[in-house]
């Protein structure tokens, strides 16, 4: 058995893999050389796994590459895979989030896109139709655009209920279907908006990232633009977990994928100091849940740290125990193989890591 | 008959061609229409959904940028040379 590590950066996707339980790497790349990859995933519903790359061209534009062979070589469709209809008068900035449905599912893959859309594909990430109901939601229009740019960026389908599934988005927050994708209501209550006049808004929220708890998939931990909060129930309601850690800001949250209550992230100081509390690089932990918190930091650099790591750019694998990974913009990768209690370097002096993802294959 | 002048970036698409002969003439559109037929990706890098230039490709025929002489709906003639380049931008 060997882990991939997929990691997805501003000039292109490195892939790394390990065949001695993630103490030692082997990294191929750039694939895609000269492209944004925002996002990346390990399809492994499938009896070969599946790789799948959404990368963004600033001269060509965006696409979506599919590997059935690890990423010794790649697919990409004549025909865009994810493109809007014409009847929407918009075009694909690009791809932020590819991820695949329950086991339930083994073709569906859905896409996250900007500008703020959902995709589903029902070929294994082949090609993609725009999902209606959400693109025609009435609130749609006053969904506003961060500084990364307006985007559906988080896309978890409900492991063991086909029919629901959830999307969060930069801004408009989080919004719910409980009927396949046919309808959507917003679910932000108890996630504050700050930077808006009512600081409490049924929609508008800057949501950086959800996961969805292992153990019961009814509680979903959220990082927020500033706010740090946990749904116990499938994200209708939101109460904050952010006691115990050094600032509520950031932008990547995970869950563990096979123990429930355990959750990592990485703050940042705040949202005009984007650097790492306390100029260091930790990573926090909490097993209860988000009731307490814990840095981890042994093997992680000592000095003086600054690098962010942005939402996408830390991830769990699926062994046991459990490895933890994460990128940072300045290039490196770091990975635990023990749950975050001891860090090592996969790689250095990549370009900005905007993704990683990380599976046993 | 008119020539599409590729950039290196873009002969992958094009089966590794400098330059592909296009027989539609009239406007640019017709000109990228038909290459779309045969070379669907190139068409995609070259133009999005909406079949729109992307921003940072430049086509400019006989010499001159598309997008000071009617864009899309520049004349090309029979004989005509339309060169695609990426332009200066990325980081």
């Amino acid at each position: 058995m060997a882990t991939l590590l997929a990691i997805g950066t501003a000039k292109g996707l490195f892939l790394a893999t390990s065949t001695d339980d993630r103490r030692s790497w082997e990294i191929t790349g750039p694939h895609f050389p000269m492209t944004g990859v925002y996002a990346v995933a390990v399809d492994t519903r499938r009896s070969t796994p599946r790789l799948l790359a959404g990368m963004t061209s600033s001269h060509f534009g965006p696409s979506v590459a599919t590997s059935d062979d690890l990423g010794a070589s790649w697919d990409e469709p004549d025909q865009a895979p994810v493109a809007f209809p014409a009847d929407t008068g918009v075009s694909l900035g690009r791809v932020w989030q590819l991820m695949p449905a329950g086991p339930d599912e083994p073709d569906v893959i859905w896409a996250g896109t900007e500008p703020s859309a959902l995709f589903k594909s029902t070929d294994g990430g082949r090609s993609f139709e725009l999902v209606r109901s959400l693109w025609d939601h009435p609130h749609r229009p006053q969904w506003e655009a961060g500084f990364g740019g307006q985007a559906v960026h988080t896309v978890l389908p409900h492991p063991r209920d086909p029919a629901r599934l959830l999307v969060a988005m930069s801004t408009g927050g989080v919004y719910r279907s409980e009927d396949a994708g046919a309808s959507w209501a917003p679910g932000n209550t108890g996630i504050r908006a700050y930077f808006m006049p009512d600081e409490w808004p049924e929609f508008g929220q800057c949501v950086h990232k959800v996961a969805r708890d292992a153990g019961n998939p009814e509680r979903l931990y959220a990082q927020n633009h500033h706010g740090v909060y946990r749904s116990d129930d499938d994200g209708r309601t939101w109460s904050s977990i952010a006691d115990g850690l050094p600032s509520d800001f950031g932008f990547p949250m995970v869950a563990h994928p096979g123990r429930g209550g355990v959750v990592w992230t990485f703050p940042l100081v705040a949202d005009g100091e984007r650097f790492p509390t306390d100029h260091r690089c930790r990573v926090f932990r909490s097993t209860d849940a988000g009731g307490k918190w814990e840095p981890l930091s042994v093997g992680l650099p000592e000095g003086p740290f600054y690098p962010a790591v942005l939402r996408d750019a830390m991830c769990a694998d699926d062994a046991t125990p459990g490895g933890v990974y994460f990128g940072t913009r300045s290039g490196s990768v770091f990975a635990s193989r023990d749950e975050g209690d001891s860090w090592s370097t996969v790689a250095a002096h990549l370009p900005d890591v905007l993704c990683v993802r990380a599976a046993e294959v | 008959m008119v020539t599409v002048l590729l950039p290196g970036p873009l002969r992958g698409e094009a089966g590794g061609a400098s330059r592909l002969n296009v027989t539609a003439t009239g406007t640019l559109r017709a000109v990228l229409d038909e290459m779309a037929v045969a070379h669907p990706r190139l068409a995609r890098r070259i133009r999005d959904e909406r079949g729109e230039l992307r921003r940072y490709v430049n086509v400019f025929v006989d010499g001159e940028d598309c997008r000071h002489s009617g864009g899309l709906e520049t004349p090309v003639k029979d004989g005509a040379e339309v060169q695609v380049l990426p332009s200066v931008a990325g980081g």
